[in-house]
């Protein structure tokens, strides 16, 4: 493992990242869209029927899509560069496959966690948030949604032969986890069913982490929240670079 | 001194041989070509002694190094302008040649002279902000070329160095390859389907088709293979003139095509005024006499009795289920 090349890998993932503009506003408008649309409409529906704070609520559920879509997406960029042969320039230099997935990894997280504060800026406008300590916590959720899910991106780009999946992850994978995680609603309140498969996807506990730490509630224990998404971004890292060292150019 | 040997390297995809046996040693300070069809098992082979694939038996070693055991210290070694472009067309040439330093460890110190010296020797000198992705088709693979030495390597690998660029760029980049050789003593490797290329550039080469070697030496030992000179006649009474001709000594072999006939002679310059006057005592009316040195097209159609293209043709289709395999792996 070699601390230079990790690091060089991920300054490229930085300087793409500042340079496409249009990448950072279109995945910016999509969770701002949500927020405003789902929050004012169905906000007015709450509040009407008892003061339930909707727009609060849905808060750190949109911070953790925009954290969420940019980190798979960015992970996903390894098939870019399959496909378009810088691959092979890393994977010839002498340098380890590991250093290149971790530098890959980190550089994705990177930019999906800059794109999720630059969310909770936004938010904050609408007056939704108030900065305390908790935000401190829900940095460290966000921390760990995005290396997770940059490395899950990681994992299956590896295994893909072209760009035609990505459309099939993105509608079956992501959105699923992103609509089945109590980012929109709340989860102690649901059918049996539909609750045990939210609680089987590992984004609600990143996302009711995040609660915890910019609302001060949550309806799953902060600590637990931490032992289960810390756990699963591991086994992410693990999954990444297992499928990485195996990638045939 | 060996700068690359190997022994009977094999290379096997899901049953299919791409690489069969093949057993060569290249000098340092060499220029070695490839040459064969698309298909043929070049790019195969460069990928071995460049550790980007495992082969499946036998054994190469690259400026000493095991190509299996000593990976880091061969990819140390070496230089590799793959066939796709493999720059971050989003980053700036200047970036693209930082990132490479990184990845090989050249010393912060050293980092910006280096690219300087070697952008200006490519002259992308004043290009070295633009993004790659501005670049033509002959810019980036100068670019490639130039990231490509930064580590100052021993053995340069280019695998089809020219392929779809145009012939003036094509001819400055041939400049640049034999600089390289001359001025810096490099190894160079290079695969091409080329016969031009082959010819102008290696000091020896090795043709390659089907996976396997089938002659490799100096393009003027392969070409005096052959036998001496090409002489071309054109004439109305060209059987006639075949059946003459085939009874002189001097006379290798003869093909009559249409209204030329084909001598393969010793010494072209001494047997000429032979053949006009033989020409010329049964009346035969020369139209065009033409003579010239064996063309290693010539010499891949006496070894594979095939021209390259019609080859080219045949091991597509071969080359495109073995990649499918590959893919499928």
């Amino acid at each position: 493992m070699k601390g230079s090349a990790v690091y060089t890998l991920w300054l490229r993932s930085i300087k793409r990242y500042i340079r496409s503009k249009s990448r950072i506003i279109g995945s910016l408008a999509q969770p701002l869209f949500f927020f405003l649309a789902l929050g004012f409409g169905l906000g007015s529906v709450f509040s009407s029927q008892g003061g339930f704070d909707y727009l609060a609520f849905i808060a750190p559920g949109i911070i953790a899509m925009s954290v969420l879509f940019t980190s798979v997406f960015s992970g996903i960029q390894v098939l870019w560069d399959k496909q378009f042969g810088f691959l092979k320039e890393t994977l010839i230099a002498p340098v380890s496959r590991n250093s290149i997935m971790l530098g890959q990894t980190l550089g994705g997280a990177t930019t999906a966690l800059i794109q999720g504060i630059v969310m909770m800026f936004i938010i904050f406008i609408f007056g939704k948030l108030t900065f305390e300590t908790g935000i401190l916590i829900a940095l460290g959720f966000m921390i760990l949604i995005s290396v997770a899910f940059t490395s899950l991106g990681i994992a299956m780009a590896s295994k893909m032969e072209d760009m035609q999946g990505f459309q099939l992850i993105m509608n079956f994978l992501i959105m699923p986890v992103f609509f089945l995680s109590g980012a929109l609603f709340p989860i102690t309140s649901l059918p049996s069913w539909l609750k045990s498969v939210v609680y089987i996807n590992p984004l609600t506990y990143g996302v009711e982490g995040m609660r915890y730490g910019l609302t001060g509630v949550s309806s799953i224990s902060p600590l637990f929240s931490l032992t289960v998404l810390g756990g699963f971004c591991l086994v992410m890292i693990f999954l990444g670079g297992y499928l990485f060292r195996k990638i045939k150019v | 001194m060996l700068a690359i040997t190997v022994e009977n390297l094999t290379k096997e995809f899901n049953g299919l041989t791409a690489v069969d046996n093949i057993s060569f040693t290249i000098e340092k300070g060499e220029i070695f070509g490839l040459l064969g069809p698309n298909g043929a098992g070049k790019t195969t082979t460069l990928s071995m002694l460049t550790t980007l694939l495992k082969p499946t038996s036998g054994k190469a070693s690259v400026n000493g190094f095991d190509v299996t055991k000593d990976m880091d210290d061969v990819r140390n070694s070496i230089g590799m302008v793959f066939q796709d472009m493999t720059l971050d067309d989003e980053l700036t040439a200047y970036e693209n040649m930082d990132m490479h330093c990184r990845l090989y460890g050249v010393e912060k110190e050293e980092r910006k002279e280096k690219i300087t010296k070697l952008l200006k020797l490519v002259d992308l000198e004043d290009r070295k902000d633009s993004l790659v992705k501005t670049f033509s088709g002959g810019m980036k693979r100068r670019l490639e070329i130039a990231r490509g030495l930064l580590h100052e390597p021993e053995i340069l690998f280019l695998d089809e160095p020219t392929l779809g660029l145009d012939p003036q760029t094509r001819n400055k980049l041939w400049g640049y390859i034999q600089k390289l050789n001359e001025d810096n003593g490099l190894t160079i490797i290079l695969t091409t389907h080329y016969m031009e290329e082959a010819d102008k550039l290696s000091d020896r080469i090795a043709i390659i088709d089907k996976g396997t070697i089938i002659t490799l030496d100096t393009p003027d030992n392969l070409k005096k293979e052959l036998g001496g000179d090409i002489v071309t006649i054109e004439t109305q009474k060209s059987e006639m003139f075949e059946q003459l001709l085939k009874k002189e000594a001097w006379c290798k072999s003869v093909k009559r095509h249409n209204h030329s006939v084909t001598i393969n002679v010793k010494d072209a310059g001494k047997i000429i005024s032979e053949i006009i006057k033989l020409a010329h005592k049964n009346n035969i009316i020369v139209d065009s006499a033409n003579m010239h040195k064996p063309s290693l097209e010539d010499v891949f159609l006496y070894f594979t009795g095939k021209t390259i293209r019609e080859q080219e043709a045949d091991s597509k289709d071969a080359m495109r289920n073995r990649m499918k395999m590959w893919r499928k792996r």
